[in-house]
């Protein structure tokens, strides 16, 4: 009783003071904006005072099993359902954007719907809240198979869970609104920075507290991944988000940084948010979900320690390529190049050991969709982590920079990489949580990994073009020594590319909706009549901590 | 082979057991590039070029600022210019450190959908800013920006410009005292072509003083983004002939 005394006594001073931030606020802004927080504290404090048992509610409309297992598996349920929605959400935005590229009316008119306002919207919609809701989902599913332990502080993952999501809506609702500080990757204004900053330690809390109450000796290779992604983003998120708020109750602040050290600090961010948290995070994915569908160990213990040292050192020195030929000292951008170059290596050593845990079971890319799109992912991994080396370079970047080039790069890694692998390990991780004999249906991941890898196709190869005719066309002389191209000229040019990157990117939502339909329909426990398809087995049995028992 | 063989990778293992080691360990392997690449530029003296004319914004660009950032312009736009003679040509001359040492935060993008504005103050006139912010296409046909024609609508918040100044100044703007304490006054000034000015422009060098979007009964956010769009790039003279020798006297750039 004393406990829901004190939780409601919590829930109200949050709502009493979110109220109060509303009637100060210097701007409507951040009066919207502290009404959501208003509303989050009102639910919670209904939640927790009320006779009804929500949780019960909860656990039967997501159909939770009777058994709860033998693990802290409700998190990584609601992770799950959050990543394939966010992510279905991410991708609309991404092709109504493509679409306002080719059909500028689409912007409405209206200031919420800007191509400016929304882009950001997009970007943070697939980077933090699909990608960033399947790292937490799978870093809490993994870290307790792999450590043999039940999750540390229950109730603190269960906070990282609904703060994430409010930091998600928060920012969300921020850019429609223009509260925004046009930082790149780094948008949110600065008191939900430092809201995601208060939920990032509890984040880093319940992880590292449920690897110090490990049952296992050793750390497994996907908790370094996980560790190394979680106290970077944490340390690059301090750093690049110091800001002066211009009021207390007000959105709008200052950063510190200005100018070329700003630039720096804040590409050493945004190059090291594609690092850790696409890189290093979903790394910490692979090395868990690939050898246990494909069933065979990770390929190499060795390079996976050198790729691990070799990868985090090198990858936060890359940063000044994204600042190429800019007022950015010299020796700052080729330290920057050199780097990224060296990047290459322990990348790839990812995804040699990535594919090569398929020795003696690569008949399974033939036969098991799941595995054949993690193949697919780590092969993109390997292209983008050619071809960013390659951008890097400082005469191939003077064409590239600036130019669409570098979106359809982007694009590679986050569709084919990050997307591909997530998809993956969704499709592992639906039938085990929820206790199904199998996924609804095997075929429909077939259809959904073609309309991907199609989409794919179209995007890149599309990007390509602009980006190269783009550059091509700016810097074009004519023989009497003037440019030839004025800029609207190369912006008309790009016209028929934008359509078929459009193309693509309906292909690939295509796919997603495929993948929303298997997920629901696995969790009612539907299962779709057809052909069977193999894939991976699983031991119920051996799905479990290891409980010491008392020698006899 | 003797059992006296050390496994490669074996002190590792001490690593993988010990979850503090592991990760100082690769706190520490993060924390190096950072410090090698960043901390310098704060105290090498040729990363931001000695040039005359940069001067903070007054309060109403600085209001136009704001909305530049608000909507998101740098997804498109680059401010930004490169030293190559396609760039120099079609955008003017590139852009020295210097000239964002006062831009919380930088806005030098990465992506040109649209043209780079370092430059683009002066290049046109007030009217084909608003036309063009109000349609793009009606003054370039194959333009694919938004509309922003609810900028003339809206008047500019003023809420406290005073408060903004002294924000930035603790970032390090150097703003002086009698610039916070006319902050209010100045902003209104600048885009009221009846009000006295004259102590504006002789604390903000050059600041451009007319109403902007052609309404001067009201002051819009339009009228704050023009000025801020008609100040890039103008600050400091980069082609008259001490500009040039100071910049060639530069050292390790």
């Amino acid at each position: 009783m004393e406990s829901v005394v004190a939780r409601a006594g919590w829930w109200l001073a949050a709502l009493f003071i979110a109220i109060m931030a509303v009637a100060a606020a210097a701007d409507s802004g951040f009066a919207i904006h502290m009404s959501i927080v208003a509303l989050a504290a009102f639910i919670g404090l209904w939640v927790s005072l009320s006779k009804t048992d929500y949780g019960a509610i909860a656990r039967g409309i997501l159909r939770t099993p009777a058994d709860p297992g033998k693990y802290d598996d409700d998190p990584i349920r609601w992770g799950v359902i959050a990543t394939v929605f966010w992510g279905m959400a991410g991708f609309l935005a991404g092709l109504f954007i493509a679409l306002q590229l080719a059909f500028p009316a689409l912007n409405l008119g209206l200031e919420w719907t800007s191509f400016g306002r929304l882009r950001p919207l997009h970007t943070s919609a697939v980077i933090f809240a699909f990608g960033g809701n399947a790292l937490i989902a799978t870093s809490f599913y993994v870290v307790q198979r792999t450590c043999r332990a039940k999750l540390a502080f229950p109730g603190l993952a269960r906070f990282v869970f609904w703060g994430y999501q409010l930091f998600i809506v928060l920012a969300a609702t921020g850019y429609l609104l223009g509260i925004t500080q046009s930082k790149e990757y780094a948008e949110p204004e600065w008191y939900i920075d430092w809201w995601l900053t208060i939920v990032w330690v509890a984040y880093l809390a319940v992880f590292v507290g449920t690897i110090v109450k490990r049952t296992e000796p050793h750390i497994y290779v996907a908790n370094w991944f996980y560790l190394s992604f979680i106290i970077t983003v944490a340390m690059l998120h301090l750093v690049n988000n110091v800001d002066v708020p211009v009021s207390i109750v007000g959105s709008k602040s200052y950063p510190l940084w200005a100018g070329v050290q700003g630039a720096l600090v804040q590409w050493w961010y945004g190059h090291n948010a594609v690092g850790f948290f696409l890189t290093a995070g979903f790394l910490a994915m692979m090395y868990y979900f690939v050898p246990k569908q494909a069933e065979r160990p990770i390929y190499s213990y060795r390079l996976s320690i050198i790729h691990f040292w070799a990868l985090i050192f090198l990858y936060i020195w890359a940063g000044p390529h994204h600042l190429h030929y800019t007022a950015l000292p010299d020796w700052a951008q080729t330290l920057g190049m050199v780097f990224s170059i060296m990047l290459w290596m322990p990348s790839w050593g990812g995804m040699i050991n990535g594919l090569m845990t398929l020795n003696g079971a690569w008949d399974k890319v033939r036969t098991d969709p799941i595995i054949r799109m993690m193949v697919l992912s780590l092969a993109f991994y390997g292209m983008s982590t050619f071809e960013g080396p390659m951008m890097s370079i400082k005469s191939v970047n003077s064409l590239s920079h600036y130019t669409d080039w570098t979106i359809g790069h982007v694009h590679s890694g986050a569709l084919g990489w990050n997307g591909m692998i997530t998809f993956s390990a969704v499709y592992f991780l639906a039938p085990r949580l929820w206790k199904r004999e199998r996924l609804y249906s095997l075929r429909m991941v077939n259809w959904h990994f073609w309309l991907a890898t199609i989409g794919i196709v179209f995007y890149a190869s599309s990007m390509w073009v602009a980006g190269i005719t783009q550059g091509l066309m700016w810097r074009e002389y004519g023989a009497d020594g003037y440019l030839v191209n004025t800029f609207a000229d190369t912006v008309a040019a790009l016209h028929p590319m934008y359509l078929l990157r459009a193309t693509g990117g309906l292909l690939y939502l295509a796919g997603a909706v495929l993948l929303v339909i298997n997920i629901w329909r696995t969790i009612l426990g539907h299962e779709r009549e057809e052909e069977p398809m193999t894939s991976a087995s699983y031991d119920e049995a051996a799905d479990r901590p290891i409980v010491s028992v008392p020698a006899e | 082979m003797s059992a006296a063989r050390k496994e490669p990778f074996e002190g590792h293992k001490k690593l993988e057991r010990n979850i503090t080691l592991l990760a100082v360990g690769a706190f520490i392997t993060v924390a190096i590039g950072g410090i090698i690449e960043i901390a310098p530029l704060f105290w090498i003296d040729n990363t931001i070029e000695k040039v005359d004319g940069v001067r903070p914004y007054t309060p109403l660009e600085q209001a136009g600022r704001d909305i530049y950032v608000r909507e998101g312009c740098y997804v498109c736009h680059s401010q930004m210019i490169r030293p190559f003679r396609d760039e120099v040509e079609r955008y003017g001359h590139y852009s020295l450190a210097a000239e964002s040492m006062y831009d919380h935060p930088f806005q030098w993008g990465s992506k040109r959908t649209g043209p780079d504005l370092a430059r683009v103050g002066g290049r046109y006139s007030d009217e084909w800013h608003v036309q063009h912010l109000i349609d793009p296409r009606s003054v370039v046909p194959e333009s694919v920006m938004p509309t922003y024609a609810f900028l003339k609508d809206k008047n500019l918040e003023l809420g406290d410009p005073a408060a903004n100044l002294i924000a930035l100044r603790r970032v390090g703007v150097p703003y002086s005292d009698r610039d916070v304490e006319r902050a209010m006054d100045d902003l209104k000034a600048q885009a009221d072509p009846e009000a006295d000015a004259d102590d504006l422009a002789e604390r903000y060098p050059k600041a451009q003083i007319r109403d902007f979007d052609g309404d001067p009964s009201r002051l819009t956010e339009m009228d704050a983004l023009v000025a801020y769009l008609q100040v890039l790039g103008t600050m400091v003279d980069v082609n008259s002939a001490a500009a040039q020798e100071e910049l060639a006297s530069e050292k390790g750039r």
